[in-house]
């Protein structure tokens, strides 16, 4: 085991040195100028070149590199060129938000998507599976934007039950923590849930048909316990891998999220550092989620060697 | 253990009363601010944060005089070359440091000198400067600059504690030291900016909040809602279209402003290769365009009439506007006129960029459907901000719709734009004349005299026309209607000296 996780530690060394060269190239493609926005409108030429001297932007691209690279192995990811806040100190401030926001988000998900599922397979072809389908569709078409807008005007300013917008950190007010992401995680929840419904739905479907539920069935056991015990049980395991890979779509979505109710964490944060031509900041966060991406799918192969004895010698 | 028990019970009772009294105050902000360092910022918003937290030499009034501050009085020599300032003696900054004449001079050498400083051609003419006395500085001019007193009135004029920035040089923006009514407590970038009372602040008397609180919210409709529901005490810059609304919400209270900007549209007239085309070689062409824009019916339609339509560097609220040119009438036969004398009489096609946001993308919308009618096909080319301000800066437009957030001293919204090699003059236009008035303004201390210089340069423009204004911004303030005392200045920013809530 331990030889596995060396070897394949080893091969991800060049596969993040290649992420970095390609974000670091990709985004000195981008049209516009990051002195010029960082200058604002104080545009004395004086000024614009000791900032292009100060943050080495006249240096050759790969000695740019080279030099960010270095200081990157030593743990130095640079300074934010917007507020001189360093830039693995933004990413740790930011990470812990996003992440709230996705669990709440996800468990908002299930708790909407997989009874819905069940519901509609069991009811299949009723009327409560009509409308378990129209409000899955309402939730994969209705844009994020929208329905956060709408819910903060009806639940905040009409209402007045939950914040508008804002962040207030889980350790300094538990309860004002949750109700301030609730809607967000709402937003984000229902477009996921969605998909787990009409997932969970499939699959519902074809255990229902099942010979070990017949069996259960016509063993006299109660309908309750033969659809969560019997059948459930063994629809979850694609559901599970499903929420599994739905989480990367979760923090993709978050990024709209975040802007619309104002939640500062990582997807504000990336949309903020692009547009404002922060390159130390834009560089950072890839660098820091690609590697985060390689060592979840290097836990994952590990995870299922462990669970699964027949694949450890493949 | 009962005497225990009372006395904590008394203890949290009294945690309780101060709690309840401790005020504070939550202003929603556009933007997130950049750095927090007067000598490398940049934002709008960042300036609205330091007007609660960085003192200036001198202020403005709501009609643009400047008045005294941190500096309580100053007098030039004869010729205008020597600035003579003398200080209040009873201010400290933040950490305690001594507000002094040592004070000043360490803080105009850093808006010099800094390598990363963004205000070098703001003090670029102080050549060097002399400590008095304690509390009196005299600063030394390369040549007469009338305009040094505004720059004061802004970032540069803004004192920060030599302590502090000496220890922590370019990451001073990071926990800034001035000697403002607030003092920072803390940032989490993105999310809230927040200030606390300072007790020694020499104005203290008129400061009633405890800590004030700066949260960015970018967009407005959400903006609009958090003071609705009462997480916010005010906001910033409300969405025209949302003028009505308030208005009709007697929750709500309005404040509003004519900004010292300007919006318009950036004629590349000299600027490499791209200049060459009818908008750019023809001051008939910008003069038949001007005159094809209805510039009332633009701000009815994309501001509901809440902005100043406009044609000149300075708003016609200002006192600097030039009055013998009012804001022209739309004249599509007089256009056409001028497109044919310009050898266009079947009309030209000319491309605008434009920056990628609602807002700005209806106002050439709008312009585009004017500008038809008189023979003028606009091509919009929608850009974002930092591509199109690289590109009209290295001359890759014909015609780019910007603005300007405006400066205190009139010289700050024409000089630089208008002069041969101004820093911001990506026209690339240059006329001697225009550079002669422009220069001369800066001489005179004596506004009159200066007023006349800026006269003619006003007329000068509208014969050329290297830029066609067209509305200038209004600040629009939304209020709980339980705050008081909030006074509303041209420059935009919000002054808490005298503001109460409840």
């Amino acid at each position: 085991m331990l030889g596995f996780l060396a070897r394949r530690v080893l091969i991800a060394i060049p596969t993040i040195i290649l992420i970095s060269i390609f974000v670091f190239s990709l985004q000195k493609l981008l049209p516009g100028d990051p002195v010029l926005v960082m200058a604002g409108e104080e545009r004395d030429p004086e000024v614009i070149a000791a900032l292009r001297e100060k943050y080495r932007l006249n240096d050759p691209l790969p000695v740019q590199y080279v030099a960010w690279a270095g200081n990157a192995l030593q743990g130095d990811l640079g300074v934010s060129l917007r507020t001189n806040q360093p830039v693995l100190q933004l990413i740790g401030e930011k990470l812990p938000v996003t992440f709230q926001l996705a669990i709440m988000a996800l468990i908002i998900a299930m708790v909407i998507g997989i009874p819905a599922g069940v519901l509609s397979a069991y009811k299949k072809g009723t009327w409560v599976d009509w409308l378990a389908n129209l409000i899955a569709l309402s939730g994969l078409s209705v844009p994020n934007f929208w329905l956060g807008i709408m819910l903060i005007l009806l639940v905040s300013v009409k209402l007045g039950w939950l914040p508008a917008s804002g962040y207030q950190p889980l350790s300094e007010d538990p309860l004002q923590s949750i109700r301030t992401m609730l809607m967000p995680a709402f937003v984000l929840g229902t477009a996921i849930a969605a998909t787990l419904m009409r997932h969970t739905r499939s699959a519902m479907l074809s255990v229902l048909q099942s010979d070990y539920v017949r069996t259960a069935r016509a063993k006299g056991l109660r309908e309750r316990t033969v659809l969560v015990k019997h059948a459930l049980r063994n629809a979850l395991v694609p559901v599970v891998t499903v929420t599994t890979l739905l989480f990367g779509e979760l923090l993709a979505g978050a990024v709209l999220t975040e802007q619309i109710f104002t939640i500062p964490g990582f997807g504000k944060l990336v949309v903020d550092a692009v547009f404002n031509r922060d390159y130390a900041v834009v560089q950072g966060i890839v660098l820091c989620t690609g590697i985060a991406f390689i060592f979840m799918n290097i836990l994952a192969d590990a995870a299922y060697r462990v669970l699964n004895p027949r694949m450890r010698d493949a | 253990m009962r005497i225990g028990r009372t006395l904590t019970a008394a203890a949290f009772l009294a945690l309780g009363t101060s709690l309840a009294q401790a005020q504070d105050f939550k202003i929603g902000l556009q933007e997130d601010p950049d750095v927090l360092d007067p000598d490398q910022s940049r934002t709008f918003v960042g300036r609205i944060v330091y007007a609660s937290l960085c003192d200036k030499l001198v202020d403005i009034t709501p009609d643009l005089e400047i008045v005294p501050a941190l500096a309580t009085g100053w007098e030039w020599n004869a010729d205008g070359t020597e600035l003579t300032m003398t200080l209040r003696e009873d201010v400290v900054f933040h950490d305690g440091t001594p507000f002094n004449a040592e004070a000043v001079a360490a803080n105009i050498d850093r808006s010099k000198n800094l390598e990363t400083s963004r205000r070098k051609s703001e003090v670029r003419s102080i050549e060097s400067w002399e400590v008095v006395d304690e509390f009196t500085i005299k600063m030394t001019l390369s040549a007469p600059d009338a305009t040094l007193i505004a720059q004061f009135a802004d970032r540069s004029g803004m004192m920060l504690s030599p302590t502090a920035f000496e220890a922590a040089g370019d990451d001073f923006g990071l926990a800034p030291v001035c000697a403002g009514p607030f003092k920072f407590v803390e940032r989490i970038q993105q999310d809230r900016i927040v200030l606390e009372k300072f007790a020694e602040y020499y104005r203290a008397d008129e400061i009633s909040f405890d800590t004030v609180t700066f949260l960015p919210i970018p967009d407005t409709t959400v903006r609009l809602a958090n003071l609705r529901a009462g997480d916010l005490d005010m906001l910033e810059r409300l969405a025209a279209t949302d003028v009505a609304s308030v208005e009709g919400d007697d929750g709500l209270l309005l404040e509003r402003a004519t900004s010292l900007g300007y919006q318009g549209m950036t004629i590349n007239v000299g600027n490499g290769d791209r200049a060459d085309n009818p908008l750019g070689q023809s001051n008939l062409v910008r003069k038949a365009l001007s005159l094809s824009i209805d510039r009332a019916a633009l701000n009815q339609v994309v501001f509901e009439g809440a902005f100043a339509p406009g044609n000149q560097p300075f708003s016609p609220a200002s006192p600097w506007y030039n009055a013998d040119f009012p804001v022209p009438e739309r004249d599509v036969e007089t256009a056409k006129g001028l497109l044919a004398e310009a050898g266009f009489a079947d009309g030209v096609s000319i491309e605008v960029q434009v920056a990628n946001n609602p807002v700005q993308t209806q106002v050439m919308q709008v312009v585009q459907a004017m500008a038809s009618e008189a023979g003028i096909t606009i091509e919009l080319a929608a850009k974002e901000f930092a591509t199109l301000l690289a590109d009209q800066s290295a001359g890759d437009y014909t015609a780019s719709q910007v603005g300007w957030s405006g400066r205190v001293d009139p010289d700050g919204n024409i000089h630089q734009f208008m002069t041969t090699g101004g820093g911001i003059n990506d026209s690339k236009y240059s006329n001697p004349e225009m550079d002669k008035l422009l220069n001369e303004a800066r001489l005179s201390t004596d506004p009159a005299v200066r007023k006349q210089s800026y006269d003619a340069a006003v007329a000068l423009q509208q014969e050329d026309m290297p830029v066609i204004y067209l509305y200038h911004q209004v600040w629009i303030w939304a209020l709980d209607d339980s705050v008081s005392g909030f006074q509303a200045y041209p420059d935009g920013m919000i002054r808490l000296h005298g503001v109460s809530k409840g």
